[in-house]
């Protein structure tokens, strides 16, 4: 059991890291685990820290995670892991989030044939153990399921912005509030980034 | 509106007060932690000898610990002689059934007919056209809601009686399993009906405070369980059907957890439809049953079409079988029929009431030891008056998920979640219930090792 439950997930489930959830944000997602019932709400905050490439670099070039903030109920392996998401994400480029995100992913969903990298997943790797218990691992993907949906639907918001499109269409879902979508404080945000590109 | 409808206006069932105590056991009172009980309940040689019959319970799981199974409210475990005429059918008698001349095929037809009239015997049908075979009991129940929202377009003036329209209400409980709600959903959004339901109380029961309104002139269908998944609270059929049938509303039960646990005679109940599955009652998964009074099923249109539901066939239309036939399209599930009434057959020796008293000690014992430890919490009723073998709980600062891990540690296999009744759930703010849950096989024992790793789960989280 020790094994499965680390004391670094008991003190991430204990104290969670950057709990509540924040403003400014672009993307808000609702995710939940429909076997179980945990739920997540979490919202993401990316920036364009420096120029997009020429148009042959990827969309996500560039972009920083500048702030994931969540509000969850569920198990201490769901609590925990997004705990840890966001200490490994926020301030971090989106590609190198995105590369840990499949690390982690690889690693729990592996049943146990693959022992993660440590220089990668950081905290992350304690949930190695989880890959053992294959009920378990929807509740280690739960936050970063949303954080990868939630950042997909910021860059396309930001891509669409970039090039003087407006198209939100295929983010407007009950779930999901963009900040195109928002009056008030996010626009604002959304603007300022928007010029610096 | 109501005059158009006249749905469930012949009924045959009997007036309220004449109906069998459906009580599990008389709550004796407990005097002893692990007395065992003065009637008619199976003693431990007896459960030695049941357990020898089912196979998986001599498995070990992580690392090695003894199996202890309390999940069987999800599903059950199956005893030799089920396995055993699942394999002797599949082995000597396998054919499509109701098809073709030839022996196998002869052969195949007399083991699903018999199955059925013996399972339809175990619920006191007398006659085995009232019983229809369906993949599980989810699938039982949508073919009544589908049936009622084909009646919309049917030619069949028969049909009319079940065409539900916008004003028209059907009625379900707050503690419903999703498979007795979503379908209703579902009609209800395709027939403009309005969908109501009982409340559940603080005390786990439903509340009949406004029973009167709730089940009025307009209310068409009134679909509840039996007996609770989650609270393993036993409802008062007796006084719903009476109800119902005063307003001419029609009456389904989901019998999943009461069918394998106590003696349903659903005639006598009075209920119009019901609904089990065959892998709760130690039969396979992959066959249910929907008992339907035949009358009802006769004017009903087809659920699922194609063959062997026929009449007669022509390039433009069809016209469509008796019952049971009608709602039996395709070639049906075979061996698990015949395994689910292999599965009868053992209960039934055993005896139901048999089974009840063991369930109702093993459930007295779980509630008593369970709710002595400080932090946990029985989320259903605190004895076993008109209560089932569910018992779920939370325990408070570890979340369920967590807990079963624990559990799973230990040997042993609970559910933990919402079990499919979420809005339940969401009735006592909770997110998720560990629930153990109880079948002839299990024992004392394995109650005592239950609420040991209970406790472990506690400590191991720093809540003890």
């Amino acid at each position: 059991m020790e094994k499965l439950y680390q004391e670094i997930i008991l003190d991430h489930y204990r104290t969670p890291h950057h709990f509540g959830l924040r403003d400014p944000f672009d993307t808000e997602v609702h995710h939940v685990n429909p076997t179980c019932g945990d739920e997540v709400t979490l919202r993401v905050r990316l920036d364009q820290a420096t120029a997009p490439g020429d148009g042959s670099a990827a969309v996500t070039d560039g972009i920083v995670v500048s702030d994931i903030s969540y509000e969850a109920m569920g198990c201490s392996i769901s609590q925990a892991s997004t705990s840890v998401l966001t200490d490994l994400a926020i301030g971090r480029p989106l590609d190198d989030v995105l590369s840990t995100l499949d690390e982690f992913t690889r690693m729990v969903t592996s049943r146990g044939t693959v022992e993660g990298d440590e220089d990668v997943l950081g905290d992350g790797i304690a949930f190695a153990g989880v890959a053992k218990y294959p009920a378990r691992v929807k509740c280690a993907l739960l936050g970063w399921m949303a954080f990868k949906d939630a950042a997909v639907q910021s860059v396309d918001t930001m891509d669409s912005a970039h090039t003087g499109g407006a198209d939100t269409s295929g983010t407007d879902t009950s779930d999901t509030d963009t900040a195109a979508d928002n009056a008030g404080a996010p626009v604002t945000a959304d603007q300022e980034r928007t010029s610096l590109r | 509106m109501t005059d158009q409808l006249e749905l469930g206006a012949v009924s045959t069932g009997p007036a309220a007060g004449d109906l069998p105590e459906v009580s599990v056991v008389a709550d004796d009172e407990l005097t002893a932690a692990r007395s065992e009980p003065s009637g008619p309940s199976l003693d431990a040689v007896d459960i030695d000898r049941i357990r020898a019959d089912f196979p998986i319970l001599h498995r070990t799981v992580r690392d090695g610990k003894p199996l202890v199974y309390l999940d069987s409210g999800a599903t059950s475990q199956r005893p030799v002689p089920v396995i055993d005429a699942e394999q002797e059918y599949v082995t000597g008698h396998n054919a499509a059934v109701h098809r073709g001349a030839h022996q196998l095929a002869e052969e195949a037809t007399d083991f699903y007919e018999s199955a059925r009239e013996r399972i339809a015997a175990f619920v006191g049908v007398g006659r085995s056209d009232e019983v229809v075979f369906t993949k599980n009991a989810t699938e039982a129940i949508n073919l009544v809601a589908y049936a009622f929202g084909n009646a919309t377009y049917s030619t069949d003036p028969a049909a009319q009686r079940f065409v539900l329209r916008p004003g028209d209400e059907i009625l379900v409980t707050e503690m419903e399993h999703h498979a007795n709600l979503v379908p209703w959903q579902e009609l209800c959004r395709r027939t403009g009906a309005t969908l109501r339901w009982i409340p559940v109380t603080d005390d786990f029961r439903l509340d009949l405070t406004d029973i009167d309104e709730l089940i009025n002139p307009r209310t068409k269908v009134v679909a509840f369980t039996h007996q609770s998944n989650v609270l393993g609270t036993i409802n008062p059929v007796d006084v719903l059907v009476a109800a119902a049938h005063r307003v001419g509303a029609l009456t389904v039960l989901d019998a999943c957890q009461s069918v394998p646990h106590q003696q349903v005679d659903l005639p006598a109940l009075g209920v119009d439809f019901a609904a089990f599955s065959g892998h709760k009652m130690l039969g396979p998964s992959g066959v249910g049953v929907l008992y339907g009074r035949y009358e009802l099923l006769a004017a009903m249109p087809p659920f699922l079409t194609g063959g062997s539901m026929i009449e007669q066939v022509f390039m433009d239309r069809s016209t469509y079988a008796a019952p049971p036939a009608r709602f039996e399209a395709g070639v049906p599930m075979t061996s698990q029929a015949v395994g689910l009434g292999a599965a009868v057959d053992y209960l039934g020796d055993l005896g139901m009431a048999a089974i009840a008293a063991h369930e109702a000690v093993l459930t007295r014992y779980a509630l008593q030891e369970l709710s002595a430890l400080p932090g946990v919490r029985i989320i259903g009723p605190a004895d076993t008056t008109d209560r089932g073998s569910a018992v779920s709980f939370v325990v408070d600062g570890v979340h369920a998920h967590d807990v079963g891990q624990i559990l799973d540690d230990a040997g042993v296999q609970v559910r933990v979640g919402h079990h499919c009744a979420w809005p339940l759930h969401r009735r006592f703010g909770i997110a998720a219930t560990v629930r153990a849950s109880f079948a002839v096989y299990n024992t004392l024992d394995e109650v005592d090792v239950l609420v040991a790793a209970v406790r472990d789960a506690q400590r191991f989280f720093g809540v003890s």
